[in-house]
């Protein structure tokens, strides 16, 4: 009786769950349908006009996906630079010592920070920064935006990558040394391609992260809406237009902010599936 | 238990739903919702008014003015608060007769950040070009031609507008439209535009962050933000040819001209020659006929006295403490006269309020 009552407990919220998503989904292309219907899907997602005049009123998402996958994905790259080591550091190198558990938690620290304490750091820290090097004369754009969430995303990368890292089984790396590897060999040949589809959806999870992250970027980047070309550029992303704009929205401009995250959450799905593919190939390698 | 508990429940949820203006004990609520710009200004002005009518509450739900005209024409509730005075066609898609009550006035400055340089004068054809992205730097000719004293940096100018739709967005580019034909043909006017130079940033509070942090940067922003930040602004030429600085005096003095009975009037670009050229008024909007749904006279009469106590030297002298302009003396005069003319199905209703304020007007000053 005990474990049937429980067993339906656990169908009951796994299945609000599901009917949540599906929920969130409706009403999202719900409120998106009189966009998607005045524009077509295509013409919206490729038109990068965003004029609210009443006059000459036309949306379209085009310069905010760019910005979006811009920031984002030059975040990634930015962010691989630091985690990765952080992630060897703690997971190969200084697997289980106290220095890594000091580096590990302090890593993580940077993930309890809110996005709004980023926001400012940038404003006032990193901005003066951005002038001094002559990359814009304001200091606001894709390159600043871009260096505070690879910040943000850091300990999302670094701290499951170690735990996949220091998940290798040590007789494979004992094998490996037996044979004369030297470390770097063993990290290039054995470490890295038995946890390599855990670091994969571990760069995954920080780059869905960043691509949903809202206020810090929002105070950096400029929020012009314009397609940047380069990283001196200012822009705007999917998820700062749908915060700023949507105080005062209404009709069709409301409605193409709500497609706009209907997109938003498309592409983060597109990204995941992507991940959850290239996990699969390489587990199956 | 159980059911007892419900049973409360319903009676609670039943009993809360009955006549909205009365409270249980006779006391009177007076609700409003529009404008968010005089929000600061009600909320004072509402609380000192219910510290000495004790058994009166205001509520005022600063929801924006487009809400506030909705509920308003709803009647779900006394009164709505709206930044731009209502058009002929929506005047007409009202219930009954509305008319405008000015409260306050408020007006636009152009904020801005260079070293060294404490006093800086525009017109409206250079703010224009310098938000078009047609003035680029700050030692421009076109600027050295009005501040011929003054060392301009040759720095660029980052302009800052309103990543949000703001009243503010619409009242600067309304005086652009009318200074500026380039301006009037390619950005015109709205709560938002489509900009092609600068950077944007939400709210008042955002333009004037980015504008006090970045050298060389000018943005548009409320003036009752920017005096009580006391950021370095332009003076700007107005109609007249005088360079005037944004003040309480001068933005009132945008309404020191002929002013319509009904004072649905834009102020941006007065004539007055002592006013500042973006100034605009605020309105609160009622039923001039109070009789409708289930008001009584006493609810009427209730408006009637908060309205005119707003009008009173000591509720204008609220606004000016908190940097909102207080009504010039015509608006006043005029604003007075359209309360005198609410009633309640034909019967004239006048406030008490009303005459002390109109004994006492030679005592309002603004500090």
């Amino acid at each position: 009786m005990k474990d049937k009552l429980f067993k339906l407990l656990l169908f009951v919220a796994s299945a609000s769950v599901l009917l949540l998503t599906a929920g969130i989904v409706y009403a999202l292309i719900g409120g998106a349908s009189q966009a998607f219907g005045e524009y077509g899907f295509w013409e919206f997602i490729t038109n990068s006009e965003w004029d609210p005049r009443s006059a000459t009123e036309e949306y379209g998402a085009l310069s905010f996906i760019v910005g979006t996958l811009f920031t984002a994905f030059f975040a990634l790259l930015i962010c691989l630079l630091f985690s990765l080591p952080v992630a060897l550091f703690n997971g190969e190198y200084f697997k289980g010592t106290k220095i890594s558990s000091v580096v590990g938690s302090i890593v993580d620290l940077l993930a309890g920070i809110p996005s709004i304490v980023y926001g400012l750091w940038g404003f006032y820290m990193l901005r003066p920064l951005t002038i001094e090097l002559g990359i814009n004369s304001q200091g606001f754009g894709i390159f600043t935006a871009s260096i505070v969430l690879a910040i943000m995303i850091i300990p999302y990368a670094s701290s499951l990558s170690s735990e996949f890292l220091s998940m290798v089984p040590n007789n494979l790396k004992e094998g490996a040394y037996s044979l004369g590897a030297t470390r770097i060999e063993v990290i290039q040949h054995v470490s890295l391609p038995v946890a390599g589809s855990g670091i994969v959806a571990a760069y995954i999870l920080a780059l869905g992260r960043a691509l949903g992250e809202t206020m810090a970027v929002t105070m950096l980047i400029g929020n012009t809406n314009n397609i940047p070309k380069g990283l001196a550029d200012t822009g705007n992303t999917m998820a700062s237009i749908i915060a700023n704009q949507f105080g005062e929205a209404d009709g069709i401009k409301l409605s193409s902010l709500i497609a706009i995250g209907l997109l938003l959450f498309i592409i983060t799905a597109i990204i995941n599936f992507v991940a959850k593919l290239i996990m699969k190939h390489m587990s199956r390698a | 238990m159980k059911k007892i508990l419900l049973f409360s429940f319903i009676v609670l949820v039943l009993g809360s739903c009955g006549k909205k203006n009365s409270l249980p004990n006779g006391n009177v609520v007076i609700s409003g919702a529009g404008a968010t710009f005089p929000y600061p200004f009600y909320n004072i002005v509402f609380r000192n008014y219910m510290k000495q009518n004790q058994g009166t509450a205001v509520n005022y739900g600063a929801i924006g003015s487009g809400g506030g005209i909705r509920s308003l024409r709803d009647r779900s509730v006394d009164f709505g608060a709206s930044d731009a005075f209502l058009s002929e066609k929506e005047l007409e898609s009202m219930q009954a007769e509305v008319i405008h009550i000015a409260t306050c006035m408020g007006g636009v400055v152009m904020a801005y950040k260079l070293s060294g340089v404490d006093s800086l004068r525009l017109n409206g054809d250079l703010i224009a070009d310098i938000f078009m992205g047609n003035i680029t730097r700050w030692n421009d000719a076109r600027i050295s031609q009005e501040n011929p004293n003054i060392n301009l940096p040759d720095l660029e100018i980052t302009s800052v507008y309103r990543s949000d739709g703001s009243g503010t967005t619409f009242n600067f580019s309304e005086y652009l439209c009318s200074v500026s034909d380039e301006w009037n043909r390619d950005m015109g006017k709205g709560k938002a535009l489509k900009w092609s130079a600068g950077i944007a940033a939400k709210g008042n509070p955002g333009v004037a962050g980015i504008v006090q942090q970045t050298e060389g940067a000018i943005g548009y922003i409320g003036s009752e933000y920017a005096l009580t930040l006391k950021l370095p602004m332009a003076k700007l030429k107005n109609k007249a040819g005088n360079y005037v600085a944004a003040t309480l005096e001068t933005i009132s003095s945008a309404a020191n001209i002929n002013l319509p009975d009904d004072m649905r009037i834009t102020l941006t670009n007065s004539a007055d020659p002592n006013a500042y050229p973006i100034s605009v008024l605020t309105w609160i909007l009622v039923y001039k006929d109070q009789q409708y749904g289930n008001r009584t006279e006493k609810d009427a009469q209730d408006l009637i006295d908060l309205l005119a106590y707003m009008l009173t030297p000591e509720g204008q002298r609220v606004a000016a403490q908190i940097n909102f302009a207080p009504l010039s003396e015509q608006a006043l005069m005029k604003t007075r006269k359209l309360i005198s003319e609410i009633h309640y199905s034909g019967k004239v209703l006048s406030s008490h309020k009303l005459d002390e304020a109109s004994l006492t007007t030679d005592s309002l000053t603004i500090n």
